[in-house]
């Protein structure tokens, strides 16, 4: 019997990351900034907030819930700032290539993530690979005080630490904004066609920055609630994983639209861990198919609106080209 | 306000793009309640020096006033606050949004988005003017001449009184040509300053009030359009006397070199593009072809280059010995290989033929990177050919090395005709071959071609401008709806006739 009170919490928990990490992809995307830095992005946010809460909990003074939360919030947000500032400068300042930029910053970001998270093993002298913050953890993870005697309604619904609530809410914002105010009208246009949005007088290179950096904003948040929430405060190197790969897929998935990415991203993480649930036996072999199921189903979301040519469903035309205005 | 105060004075204007001069020490007036036609040969510098203006460029030097005070425009926004818009020649518009989603972008308003007061307000913009523009329609839907008319009310949205048409009418069928020009005369009545680049001398003789010409980026002086006539205007932009008539050498040596039967052609949703099309192509004559656009003239060419599957029907081509080959079925390389060549050039002019981000040379190599047997390519033969183009159709650019998409449109396109001529083919194939090119590039595209038709080779020319298609063609094929309405010859030919046969099958004669 297939234990849906179970799997759901299990998926939505898997979908956060994902959602915070297509959420901020899609608003760089709207932009025309192709970030494939966004799995690096992502590793750096989540080490950012481990650092800041190690040192809390090292520190040696009575740890005060506000700021159990805060600090690794703040040292999060501002260690994903850093990446999509850094990402902005190289191009849209000095026009580097995107793909290129984007792969560089990946592979940064997760050695940035790996080196940092492995000095802290060494300061702590710990026997396993891996630290663990279970008291921030804890602070991250608290539910809503009615979700355990509520039976299964509490389980599906209420169980989730806030980080959780505030993806769902982050996504639906950046929906309303993209889809029905004067911002959202402008950002679209500069990641259609930014040489037009700049003949109507909007500020391309600002749209970008601010939309890059504040995708890499949300990004890095999905490390932070890996680590804090999914992971209960224990990082270990590469343990973030392929996530931030699968979160750049879900923004095709969605057709660059935040609101079905809380649906989506659901649908993702359920089918990521379904091998879970699933009896394969010994065979190991089946699981890592079963793995497969994201990536096949978005390949076939891309063949599907190739084939109906819609142009609301393309990506942003001019995705991935850098903008100089005298260059024609 | 007097009608004859500069709405904008430009003085001693210099920019240069690297080490291209654009525009050197260019003075130039602008007036309200009048239209001002700006000419200039391609590469002249017109589009640069309005770009200074609508802010999208910004001059090295020089200095420009508004209503008499000295101004700075280093944005298109500020251009908007001084009232200047434009209306650009690659229309800016952004094709997944609405109409008024457009108008209103980029707009500082206060208060939310209110898009239905916004289509309030275009409409009411549209009845004041004469417009028709569904707000609500995507612009992906729209045809070019209401796309354009779009990019007109955006500017009038933002409440620009000068404004500046960067070739209007370069993708407008007569009739549509004639309804801007309508609109435009309400907005010269309206007391706004008009600016309107085009080639077509007909047109500036047509609209406008006072002719600037530039000539290789300098200022070179101006004129009370009624005072003045197409010859003058000619030789002054070009700086040297030019005749206005086009050769027609007799025709010799005629022999059907394609044989077209019951050509059919359905587009990939099914639309019948072309229908039992038969005629023949001519070695040493040119054959026009004339349509409104979109009657089937793009398929029929792509068909013989063997780009375009066929329905039905075949494509003969004759040798010399007079044996015939069947071309349906043949790829394209092959039906290259017989010596057909194709120098399409499509409403974007880099789509075909050319790869922008590569420099003279290499578009020359594309053509000839097969030939030869070494596995190193020749480059020393293409380069020749490059700098022969060059000289030989006075393109203007900096050097060989120079990639395509940075010379202005016009170069762009005689470096492609250059290049199809030079591979010496038997059959050419040209469409909208002096399209947005300016009258002397014109007249060398109008002369190659005739050195081809003198040497043998059978010339389609698919044209726009009647007039000129009366002038230079031996025979004129004219399109209706993708079937053949006729073919007249070209001497003797009467533009109404023609005109007619375009709009109704065989010119509407009851038989």
């Amino acid at each position: 019997m297939f234990d849906l009170v179970s799997f759901i919490p299990r998926a939505v928990a898997q979908s956060i990351p994902l959602l915070y990490g297509s959420t901020g992809e899609t608003i760089t995307e709207k932009s025309g900034n192709l970030n494939l830095g966004i799995p690096g992005v992502m590793y750096v946010g989540a080490i950012s907030g481990v650092i800041g809460s190690f040192l809390y909990e090292q520190s040696g003074a009575q740890i005060n819930g506000f700021l159990a939360i805060m600090i690794p919030l703040v040292c999060c947000m501002i260690g994903s700032l850093l990446m999509g500032l850094l990402y902005c400068f190289l191009t849209v300042t000095l026009r580097a290539n995107q793909n290129v930029t984007g792969l560089a910053m990946t592979t940064f970001g997760v050695g940035f993530g790996n080196f940092f998270g492995g000095s802290l093993m060494k300061l702590t002298a710990s026997e396993v690979p891996s630290i663990a913050l279970t008291t921030t953890s804890n602070y991250f993870r608290t539910t809503l005080p009615f979700a355990e005697s509520t039976g299964w309604v509490g389980k599906v619904f209420f169980s989730y630490g806030f980080l959780a609530y505030l993806a769902i809410i982050i996504a639906l914002v950046a929906a309303h904004v993209l889809k029905k105010t004067r911002v959202g009208l402008q950002l679209r246009a500069v990641g259609e066609s930014p040489s037009t949005a700049d003949a109507a007088g909007i500020n391309i290179t600002r749209y970008k920055y601010f939309a890059t950096c504040l995708g890499c904003v949300i990004a890095g948040l999905g490390g932070l609630y890996y680590v804090m929430d999914y992971a209960n405060g224990v990082w270990s190197n590469d343990g973030f994983g392929d996530r931030g790969w699968l979160a750049i897929a879900l923004v095709i998935f969605t057709i660059w639209r935040p609101n079905i990415g809380v649906l989506a991203s659901m649908l993702f993480g359920g089918l990521y861990i379904l091998y879970l649930y699933i009896p394969t036996g010994m065979n190991l072999s089946i699981k890592e198919l079963y793995k497969m199921l994201p990536y096949v189903v978005t390949i076939v979301v891309l063949v599907i609106t190739s084939m109906r040519n819609k142009r609301e469903n393309q990506p942003p035309a001019s995705l991935g080209l850098n903008y100089f205005r005298e260059e024609r | 306000m007097s009608s004859n105060t500069a709405a904008v004075r430009m003085r001693n204007i210099t920019k240069t793009f690297g080490t291209t001069v654009a525009n050197h020490d260019v003075n130039l007036d602008i007036r309200r309640g009048e239209i001002l036609a700006l000419l200039g040969e391609n590469g002249s510098g017109k589009t640069t020096l309005m770009n200074m203006l609508s802010g999208i460029y910004y001059p090295d030097s020089g200095q420009i006033f508004i209503d008499g005070q000295e101004v700075s425009i280093s944005s298109p926004r500020e251009a908007f606050e001084y009232g200047i818009g434009m209306i650009h020649q690659h229309f800016k518009l952004v094709d997944v949004l609405t109409a008024a989603e457009n108008i209103v972008l980029g707009l500082k308003e206060e208060g939310r988005l209110n898009l239905a007061a916004a289509s309030e307000r275009i409409r009411k913009i549209c009845d004041a003017y004469g417009f028709e523009v569904n707000p609500d329609q995507k612009i992906y839907d729209m045809s070019v001449s209401q796309k354009q008319t779009v990019e007109i009310v955006k500017v009038l949205y933002r409440g620009a009184d000068i404004l500046i048409l960067d070739e209007p009418t370069a993708v407008l069928t007569p009739q549509e040509t004639d309804k801007l020009f309508a609109v435009l005369r309400n907005m010269k009545k309206d007391n706004k300053a008009i600016v309107i680049i085009t080639h077509k001398l007909h047109e500036v003789e047509d609209i406008s009030d006072r002719v600037a010409v530039l000539r290789r980026g300098e200022y070179v002086g101006e004129m009370i359009t009624k005072e003045t006539n197409a010859q003058e205007m000619t030789n002054m932009m070009v700086g040297r006397a030019v005749s206005l008539n086009i050769d027609r050498p007799e025709p010799k040596d005629v022999k059907d070199r394609i044989r077209i039967e019951g050509l059919s052609v359905k587009s990939e949703d099914g639309i019948q593009k072309l229908k039992d099309v038969s005629f023949a192509i001519r070695s040493g004559e040119i054959l026009g072809i004339a349509g409104i656009s979109g009657s089937g003239q793009k398929e029929l060419l792509e068909a013989i280059a063997g780009l375009q599957p066929v329905e039905a029907g075949s494509i003969s081509y004759v040798d010399d010995s007079g044996k015939a080959v069947e071309m349906i079925g043949k790829d394209p390389l092959a039906i290259q290989g017989l010596g057909v060549s194709l120098s399409f050039v499509p409403e974007d002019r880099l789509g075909m033929g050319l790869v922008g981000s590569m420099d003279l040379t290499d578009n020359m190599m594309l053509r000839s990177y097969r030939k030869g047997r070494s596995g190193f390519t020749d480059r020393k033969t293409p380069k020749a050919l490059a700098q022969k183009v060059v000289e030989d159709l006075e393109v203007v650019t900096p050097g060989l090395t120079t990639p395509v998409r940075r010379l202005s449109g016009g170069n762009v396109q005689k470096v492609l005709v250059g290049r199809e001529i030079a591979s010496a083919p038997t059959v050419l194939l040209t469409a909208y071959a002096v399209r947005g090119l300016d009258i002397n590039s014109s007249y060398t595209i109008y002369n190659l071609l005739n050195e081809q038709k003198k040497k043998g080779v059978a010339v389609v020319y698919v044209g726009e401008d009647l007039d000129v298609l009366l002038e230079l063609c031996d025979r004129i094929l004219v399109l209706c709806g993708g079937q053949v309405s006729g073919i007249v010859n070209g001497p003797g030919a009467v533009k109404e006739e023609i005109g007619l046969m375009m709009t109704k099958l065989g010119g509407g004669r009851s038989e």
